[in-house]
């Protein structure tokens, strides 16, 4: 895979300023972790790889609570993004998401649970089939995904299961933004008794029909998830639908 | 599912910075040289340093005291650990040449309840919530303390108050007590004012120019539970406060304090809920100037992002507000 790639970098490089220029690699990782070959083989093989700065993975450095630990991925520098994965090298379960950016920006917040220190990465595929990584390490002192979820402690999260609930912003900094909770356990299938329970995937289409984004999700996601999107200022009104691994399915709209 | 919510209530409380340096050795011996001051006639007060959990503080950041009643001493909380708990004990009877009688904990944070050992001879009376919650989280807080505090923690181990105590005022060992129920920073915190001298033990309630701690709290009971503590203070025979943490103080600046952070946290919250800001924007959002400067401010700041802000979005998103 070498040669392609570094025609690949070579042509990135020309287009991005100096400094991201410079920090664009094909080899090394970055974060420097045991974990990356096995990585890349199990996500990425056989394709191109770019450790790119463009990518920003946003997290705490020192996560108070392992099992909310807020992540946002920007890849909205890259261009047209086809896909995004979202992985934690050293979690028990290391696929965290994954979206498909159609309409809205290729931009999603969201709380994940770690269950030790980690890299926390997102690998940003482009329409020439080159897989862009960023990410940034993310420490922990506690385990996330073997603490079973809290809501289920709750009497009535079985008639709250899937409830969502939303807004929109149009006006103000955030304009274009969608905020979105949907009350589920997320259970990992960790916790003895406890088999995984979560939801699987979730389609957001604007008022004209459009989908905005196409999200699986796996079981590292915290309870009762809360995602942000670029939904854009022009979407309308956001019909948001999906499903558990149980077949349980929802249905929401939320107005601008 | 209590053991879920045991390690959530964990991380939130004991993911300090502190557990992260290295390198600080122990004071020789492990000794807390725990000074007593005096605060009024017959009341004393251990004062900790605002300072997170390390190795080198071995947990003496909080405040405990002591009142001096005809039948022997009313212990107020036992601290971070069974070495601090002996040590206070041995302090304050080499003082005052009398033994205690009774302990009593204002609350279930480990700060102040860890030293309980060194007590278990004794009636050790909590109120009933709070009974339950070092029962049934006691052990965790402890193990967490094991990280961050060292050897300072050995051979602690949870000794779960053996008295519920019944609120109002009466006679406790022949003093004048009176125990006041409140909740906001736990589930359950005690306070105990001394009619005879009119000192104020608040507790965790106040914090005294250090940032104020959420792992557990309810910021809107916490608030009315201000007002109740600040009208104690305006009766004609109050004399001193005793903060949880921070210095005493003669009037009732510590309660404006907590009521200020907690007012500016809540709303600074709710307006970043409101705007559509994701967890991650918040926690960086800068503390108030007022409070910018106390020590643990931007780190108490991070962790009450965590352990409120879900909340207040959920208010948001709902609709609520
Ligand atoms: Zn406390």
């Amino acid at each position: 895979m070498k040669f392609p790639m570094t025609i690949a970098a070579l042509a990135l490089a020309a287009l991005m300023p100096a400094a991201d220029a410079a920090a664009l690699s094909e080899t090394g990782d970055p974060l420097a972790s045991a974990r990356w070959g096995e990585m890349e083989k199990s996500f990425l093989a056989g394709a191109p790889v770019l450790f790119d700065p463009r990518v920003k993975v946003i997290a705490p450095s020192m996560a108070e609570d392992p099992l909310q630990v807020p992540v946002t991925v920007d890849a909205t520098q890259l261009g047209k993004v086809v896909e995004v994965l979202v992985f934690a090298d050293f979690n028990p379960i290391v696929q965290v998401l994954r979206f498909y950016p159609e309409h809205a920006s290729a931009y999603l917040g969201f709380r994940v649970k770690l269950q030790q220190s980690t890299p926390v990465r997102a690998a940003v595929r482009t329409a020439d089939g080159i897989w862009h990584v960023g990410g940034t390490w993310v420490n922990t002192v506690g385990g996330g995904c073997t603490a079973p979820a809290g809501s289920a402690a709750a009497k009535d999260w079985q008639q709250r299961l899937n409830a969502v609930s939303g807004r929109q912003w149009s006006t103000g900094p955030n304009a274009g933004r969608l905020r979105l909770r949907i009350e589920h356990p997320m259970d990992t299938g960790l916790v003895a008794g406890t088999p995984a329970f979560h939801l699987e995937e979730i389609d957001f289409h604007d008022a004209a029909g459009q989908r905005l984004m196409r999200l699986q999700t796996f079981e590292p996601v915290s309870e009762n998830p809360v995602f942000t999107l670029q939904a854009g200022e022009n979407a309308g009104a956001v019909e948001a639908s999906g499903r558990d691994n149980n077949g349980n399915a929802f249905r929401a709209r939320i107005a601008p | 599912m209590k053991y879920c919510a045991m390690k959530r209530r964990l991380a939130f409380l004991l993911a300090g910075l502190s557990g992260l340096l290295p390198g600080l050795l122990p004071a020789a011996e492990f000794d807390y040289a725990l000074q007593a001051r005096k605060v009024a006639d017959g009341v004393y007060a251990f004062i900790g340093r605002t300072e997170d959990f390390t190795m080198e503080n071995g947990g003496n950041i909080v405040n405990t005291g002591f009142i001096v009643a005809p039948a022997g001493l009313i212990v107020i909380d036992s601290g971070p650990s069974l070495r601090y708990g002996r040590q206070m004990r041995q302090s304050m009877t080499a003082q005052t040449g009398k033994s205690p009688v009774m302990l009593i904990n204002t609350h279930h944070h480990p700060d102040h309840f860890l030293g309980n050992q060194a007590f278990a001879d004794l009636p050790i009376g909590a109120l009933p919530a709070t009974v339950k919650g070092i029962a049934e989280e006691g052990n965790a807080f402890a193990e967490n303390l094991f990280r961050l505090s060292g050897d300072w923690m050995k051979d602690t181990e949870v000794q779960v108050p053996n008295k519920t105590l019944a609120v109002g005022t009466s006679d406790i060992a022949g003093r004048r007590l009176r125990l006041i129920a409140l909740d906001g920073h736990t589930g359950a915190d005690l306070a105990v004012y001394d009619e005879t001298s009119g000192v104020l033990f608040a507790g965790d309630l106040a914090f005294n120019r250090r940032a104020p701690t959420t792992p557990h709290a309810d910021v809107t009971r916490w608030l009315a539970a201000l007002d109740t503590l600040e009208a104690i203070t305006r009766e004609p025979g109050f004399t001193a406060l005793v903060p949880g943490h921070g210095e005493v103080s003669r009037d009732a600046q510590p309660i404006r304090q907590t009521r200020a952070w907690l007012t500016w946290l809540q709303g600074a919250l709710r307006r970043a809920a409101q705007a559509g800001q994701d967890m991650n924007e918040v926690l960086e959002l800068p503390v108030a100037p007022d409070f910018a400067q106390w020590p643990q401010a931007r780190s108490e700041y991070r962790r009450s992002v965590g352990h409120l802000f879900p909340a207040a979005e959920q208010g948001v998103l709902e609709g609520r507000y």
